[in-house]
This record gives C-alpha cells, sequence and structure tokens, in this order.
C-alpha cells in the first residue's frame, strides 16, 4: 500500500498575514480567506518545503519545536482539516 | 431616458436617468454644489423607470435598474423617488464598487488622518460622525469610507446623510441650518429625511486621510473602552465590507494592513456626550 | 463622417475595430460602457482597447474591467478544480464547457471574458455518479420544486441546477448541449469521444465542436440574451483555430452537419462575419459553403444589438418573438403550452 502524499499550495500560493493568536491566510488559487490557529500555519510552512506523507511532515515539524507523543496523531488530524477546507490535497 | 442627472461623490461617479420629472429635480436641488463626474463619465448609471408605460402616471411607482441590480427589488410609489435614487446609487455601490475596498463605517477627519467608525445598523456610527463633525472634524462620510489598497489611505464619500425615525428630529434640533430633503413618511425603512453634507464636506472630499483609529461603538451601555484583537478586528471589518472577497488579493493586503496599522477600540456609551468624550480621549492618546 | 449608432453596433464596432473609438466624446464612452456592461462584455473590452488614448476616467474604469475578469478568471479555474478533485473518483470523461473552457485552455476567447456558472459535460450513464459525488463534496441543489425537478431530469439537457454550500457558486452538469425535446439531437457520445484533454483529467470539447456548441447555444437554445457576447465567443475560437487549420470553416460546417445544425453553424457565422467581420472561407468541394447573407439574418441582427445607451434591452416585440421560438425548439407545442400553463398558475 503506498504511502498518502499531503501537497500544499505551490510556492506562492498562500498569503500571509499573522494577526494575534489567529494567522489570516489568502489561498491565491480560490479567493478564499482563511483564519487559521497554530499549528495550521506551521503546517503549511513545512509542506511548502515539498509533498510529503505524514512521517516525513512530523520530522520537519521535529527539526523545529519539541514534539510529544501524541503528536502524530494530532497531526493527521489537523492535516484532515486543511484537506477538508481544500488548503491541502491529498493524493 | 427622459430626465437625467450626473454627480461625482468622492471618487465615484453616477449617472442618473429617470422616468419622471421630479426626483431628478430633488437629487439636483440637493447635490447642487456637488461636482459632476471625472471626465463626463460615470462609474455606474442608475435608472428608475416604470415597469409599464402607463405606470409613469397612473398610481407611479419606480422601479430601479442600472449596471448592477437586484432582481425582484420592490418598486417604490414615486413621491419616494428621492429614496429609489439613493438606495440604487447604494446597489451600484455594493455590487459593482473595485477600486476601493468599501468599509461599512463613517469616517471623520482631523489633521489629515481619518477616523472610522464600523458597527450595525443603530450601533451610532452615523449619529456619531455628524456630532463630531458639529465639533470641528470634517465629515467624510456615514455609511461607506473607501480603502485604497494601493495607498492605505481612506478616500471620503459624502453621500446626502440618511436620517430615520427619531434621529430625524435630533438632527433638525442639532442643525438648523442644514439643508435637507422632503420628509419621507413610511418608506419600508421607517421615516426617512436625507440631510446634505456641510460645506467643508463637500469641498474637501477630493482629500484623502490616513486611517489612524478604528472604533467599534456600542449605544446604550455604560461608557467603557476596551481593545479589540486583530483577528476580531480583522473578521468584523471583513463582514462590514460588501466588496472584500471581490477584490481578492488587493483586499486582503489592504485590510490586513488597516488592522495591523491602526488600533481597534471598541467603545460602550450611554449618550453622545460620551460617546464623545471618549473617542476624543482615545484620539489624544494616540 | 460615421452616423452616430444608438444600438449595440456601437460596441459591436468598438470590439472588432478598437481604433474606431479614437473621438468618441464623454457622451459616447457613457453609452458605450453602459452598454459593454449590459452585454457582459466590459471585461473584453477593456482588454481590446488597454492601451489606447482615452480619457482618464475611461481607462480607470476599464482597468477595473481588465482586473475583475482576471479575479473571475480565477475563480473559475478553481470551480473547475473543485470539480475535478470531486469527481476524480467517478473515472468518466469530464468536459469544460464555455467561457471556463476558454481560460483553461488559455484561448483568446478567454480573455477578459466573464466567467458565471461552471459548465461541464458528462456521458449520460455516468450522470447518476457524477451527481452523487457532486452532493457528496459539498453542492446541493438550487430549485426544490418538484416539478421543476421533473421537468429537467426528463426533457433538459442537463441536471438541475446545484450550488455549493460554502463558495456559493454553481455547477450545471450536461450530457448533451441540447435539450432531449428539442427537434434537433446533437450526437452527444461524438461529442465527448472527440474532446481533447488538458492533462489534468479535465477536457474541452474539439475546436470544431466548441463552435458548434457556441452556435447551439446561441440560436437554439435560449432567447437570445447574450448574443452578442456568445457571436464574439465564435469570432475569437474562429479565428484562432483558423490560424492553425486553414480549412476550419469547411471542418467546422461538416461537423455542425453530423449535429444536425447545419442551419445554426451556418447563420452564427454568417452572423459573425457580419457583425465582427470574422474571415469566413467559402468553399466550393467536397461541399458548398456560402455566405452570402439571408434573408433572416438582418432580423436576428437586430435582436442581438437591441441594446440602448442606457443599458436597456430595446425593440419589445422582436424579443417576445424570440422567446416564443426558443421554447418552440425545446420542447413539442403540445408539452410547450402544458410548461407554461403551469408555471404561470404558480407564479
Amino acid at each position: 500500500m503506498s504511502e498518502t502524499i499531503f501537497r500544499g499550495p505551490p510556492d506562492g500560493g498562500l498569503l500571509i498575514a499573522p494577526l494575534d493568536e489567529f494567522t489570516a491566510v489568502y489561498h491565491r488559487a480560490s479567493g478564499i480567506t482563511h483564519l487559521l490557529t497554530e499549528p495550521a500555519p506551521q503546517i503549511l510552512a513545512v509542506l511548502g518545503e515539498g509533498a510529503s506523507s505524514l512521517d516525513v511532515l512530523l520530522e520537519r515539524l521535529g527539526r523545529d519545536y519539541d514534539l510529544d507523543d501524541g503528536t502524530r496523531e494530532a497531526l493527521a488530524a489537523r492535516l484532515e482539516e486543511l484537506v477538508e477546507v481544500r488548503l491541502v490535497e491529498r493524493t | 431616458m427622459r430626465h437625467d442627472f450626473s454627480v461625482r461623490i468622492g471618487p465615484v461617479g453616477f449617472r442618473i436617468g429617470s422616468d419622471w420629472r421630479a426626483p431628478i429635480t430633488e437629487l439636483e436641488s440637493l447635490y447642487r454644489d456637488y461636482p459632476k463626474p471625472h471626465d463626463g463619465v460615470a462609474d455606474f448609471t442608475v435608472r428608475l423607470f416604470a415597469r409599464r408605460s402607463w405606470r409613469r402616471i397612473i398610481r407611479p411607482s419606480v422601479e430601479i435598474g442600472g449596471d448592477y441590480m437586484l432582481p425582484e427589488a420592490a418598486p417604490l410609489p414615486l413621491r419616494q423617488g428621492l429614496l429609489a435614487a439613493e438606495m440604487a446609487m447604494n446597489l451600484q455601490m455594493a455590487l459593482g464598487a473595485r477600486r476601493y475596498l468599501l468599509l461599512h463605517a463613517s469616517a471623520v477627519e482631523r489633521d489629515g488622518r481619518a477616523l472610522l467608525m464600523t458597527g450595525i445598523s443603530g450601533a451610532g456610527k452615523s449619529t456619531l460622525a455628524t456630532l463630531l463633525a458639529a465639533r470641528g472634524w470634517r465629515f467624510m462620510g456615514d455609511e461607506f469610507a473607501l480603502l485604497d489598497p494601493a495607498t492605505g489611505l481612506i478616500h471620503a464619500f459624502p453621500r446626502l446623510i440618511s436620517l430615520k425615525n427619531e434621529a430625524i428630529a435630533a438632527a433638525e434640533s442639532a442643525w438648523p441650518d442644514a439643508r435637507m430633503g422632503p420628509l419621507l413618511p413610511a418608506t419600508p425603512k421607517g421615516d426617512i429625511r436625507h440631510m446634505v453634507p456641510d460645506t467643508r464636506a463637500i469641498t474637501a472630499m477630493d482629500t484623502p486621510a490616513l486611517p489612524a483609529l478604528l472604533v467599534f461603538p456600542r449605544y446604550g451601555f455604560e461608557p467603557e473602552t476596551r481593545p479589540v484583537p486583530p483577528a476580531e478586528a480583522f473578521v468584523r471589518m471583513t463582514q462590514a465590507s460588501t466588496n472584500y472577497v471581490a477584490l481578492g488579493e488587493a483586499g486582503f493586503r489592504a485590510l490586513t494592513g488597516l488592522i495591523a496599522d491602526v488600533p481597534s477600540v471598541a467603545i460602550d456609551y450611554p449618550d453622545g456626550a460620551s460617546a464623545i468624550e471618549q473617542v476624543e480621549a482615545l484620539w489624544s492618546a494616540l | 463622417m460615421v452616423r452616430a449608432v444608438s444600438d449595440a453596433r456601437l460596441l459591436a464596432r468598438a470590439l472588432a475595430d478598437p481604433a474606431s473609438i479614437v473621438g468618441l466624446d464623454a457622451d459616447g464612452w457613457t453609452r458605450l460602457l453602459t452598454m459593454a456592461r449590459a452585454e457582459q462584455l466590459i471585461g473584453t473590452l477593456a482588454m481590446r482597447l488597454d492601451g489606447l488614448p482615452m480619457p482618464d476616467a475611461v481607462n480607470a474604469i476599464l482597468a477595473d474591467a481588465r482586473s475583475a475578469a482576471e479575479h473571475g478568471r480565477r475563480a473559475a479555474l478553481w470551480e473547475a478544480e473543485m470539480a475535478r478533485r470531486a469527481l476524480f473518483a467517478v473515472d468518466c470523461p469530464v468536459i469544460l464547457l464555455k467561457g471556463t473552457a476558454f481560460v483553461a485552455a488559455g484561448l483568446s476567447a478567454g480573455q477578459g471574458r466573464s466567467i458565471g456558472d461552471l459548465d461541464i459535460l458528462v456521458p449520460r450513464a455516468s450522470l447518476d455518479a457524477v451527481e452523487a459525488a457532486l452532493l457528496a463534496a459539498g453542492w446541493e441543489w438550487v430549485k426544490p420544486d418538484p416539478y421543476d425537478d421533473v421537468y429537467y431530469r426528463r426533457w433538459m439537457h442537463e441536471l438541475p441546477p446545484l450550488i455549493h454550500r460554502d463558495r456559493d457558486r454553481m455547477i450545471d452538469v450536461h450530457h448533451t448541449i441540447l435539450p432531449l425535446t428539442a427537434r434537433i439531437t446533437p450526437n452527444a457520445a461524438a461529442l465527448i469521444d472527440e474532446a481533447w484533454a488538458l492533462g489534468n483529467g479535465l477536457s474541452v470539447l474539439s475546436p470544431e465542436n466548441m463552435v458548434v456548441h457556441a452556435a447551439a447555444h446561441l440560436l437554439a437554445d435560449g432567447d437570445l440574451a447574450g448574443g452578442l457576447r456568445n457571436l464574439w465567443d465564435i469570432d475569437r475560437l474562429c479565428r484562432q483555430f483558423s490560424d492553425e487549420d486553414p480549412d476550419f470553416y469547411l471542418t467546422v460546417m461538416e461537423a455542425g452537419h453530423r449535429h444536425g445544425l447545419w442551419n445554426e453553424v451556418g447563420r452564427a457565422l454568417r452572423l459573425a462575419n457580419q457583425i465582427f467581420g470574422t474571415p469566413v472561407k467559402a468553399y466550393h468541394s467536397p461541399i458548398t459553403v456560402k455566405w452570402d447573407e439571408r434573408p433572416k439574418d438582418r432580423w436576428f441582427r437586430r435582436r442581438i444589438t437591441a441594446r440602448d445607451g442606457w443599458g436597456r434591452p430595446t425593440r419589445p416585440i422582436t424579443g417576445l418573438a424570440f422567446y416564443v421560438r426558443s421554447h418552440w425548439l425545446r420542447m413539442p407545442p403540445a408539452m410547450l403550452a402544458r410548461h407554461l400553463w403551469t408555471k404561470w398558475r404558480k407564479a
């Protein structure tokens, strides 16, 4: 079974404006403005390095943040939410 | 069309055509000190027309048309033709404005800086703007403030001020010298009377201002002032803007820029005098 | 000295020959812009007139129109992408139609074009699966009225309209290009077989079928509302495709014949030639294709240019005649009477 790959918008496909604990994100392809809280902006940032699987994303996040045991499940759930609003594509 | 009239309000030029003389006569009178559209070419066209030719004369009923239309908008009786014209112009702005981000806010200016007041109907943004104008602020508009995405500046849109119900008597006594349109009783929105902004508002309409303070007023409460978190202010402003989505990227940059550069404050107030005090205090503290 | 034109020939001339706007006064510009808006052609006009000398106010208005068209283009492509994702698992051909197809394929007909709903063509056998997939992905029915629903499903060439609950945009799913009850029945399977793949899972009609569809849409399916924009589409498509295929006009007429739309395609091309100067080419073999004006062309031209400087449709009697005619084409007369009567009863 091949692994699910997650893909974010292409380079330059998002405009990002941090506000407070919310970040406003403009998705250029759709023209839709999203309000995201942590860790969604961070997830989109590491996805920007290239489409990848859940585990690779986890690794990238682990570079910059301290991750604890529940993180893999939490990341999967956050990715689902991003897929739901069409910011991330699952292939 | 049989009768027509053109006028410029701030940067926006309108051409109004009408099957009847009366609304045009009223518009010509109330807008007599306003300029004409740039280069003689209006940005938006509005039509006041009779659905059937005999409806021009028998129980005359004004339908609204123009570049941008809502289907099934109910017609108004001819005696409310002025209201029909104003509503039609608002509709063009709401549906068709692209060059500026339309903020549903009143605006006044002092020393080249703009104070914006936004909120639902009845929150008091219109009344507060006219009160501040009476105290020396330059009136920029009571309904729409235009934010230029290219410069971040606020442009005035000083259309006729639409007074409703109790506000009519209050305005008549507060500004006995103001020019007013006819009293329009029992419109779909209650009693309405239009007030012409003061001379200074009209002559200064082409001078933009740098936004400096964004206020969310709430009428009928004990005085209180509190900051509004940026994300909340951002969301409320997108809801308050009819063309945020249509402007796409430019709208996003303009609005996030406004929220980042300008403090957002909520004020609760029991009466006009209190609100003025609170606003002046906030302004001096900037 | 050109005689002042008071109908949409003013707009047609500006589109066909942009330099002709030199010398327009404020009143002329006002009428031209108002007509263009009313005909959904202001983005196109803005694109055609870009860079020509004009009053500042006009320049600003047209710049706004260009930016609105660009925004519309992105929104249309996004809708197509959303449909592609939703229908990925259905595994049937999905063919984009009309404005969205033009922009997705990068055609000159797409430049500046205003785009409304997303229109797609799918095989009739796949309709149920497509409907289910769209509903699962967040689209909802627009018309809950059961009579209209039955009418749509049995007789029209598309599913009842669907609108996406979050994005508030409509999608029209067609299984052929004319209603099943029309007197003309194009070969839907051939349209689908001959489609050109875009490479992302979506397709567009072949060049000649695009023109046939536009002609069908202009003359056989509607009441000629939006006719000028349709004709402009046809003009742009023909010019671009005949650059690549010198015998394109022959190919188009042959395609028209295959789909039972010979007269409609011929009339549409004649009108495009008469109004926009589309450089149609005549043939003697293998078939005879001639472009001389026919008696009723003038009647069609009058309807298509029936717009005044205030944006109002003019020539009302002609309009009514066209409305009746389009329904006659759509349904056999007995059904037409019943349908119109039921609609009138409920109004």
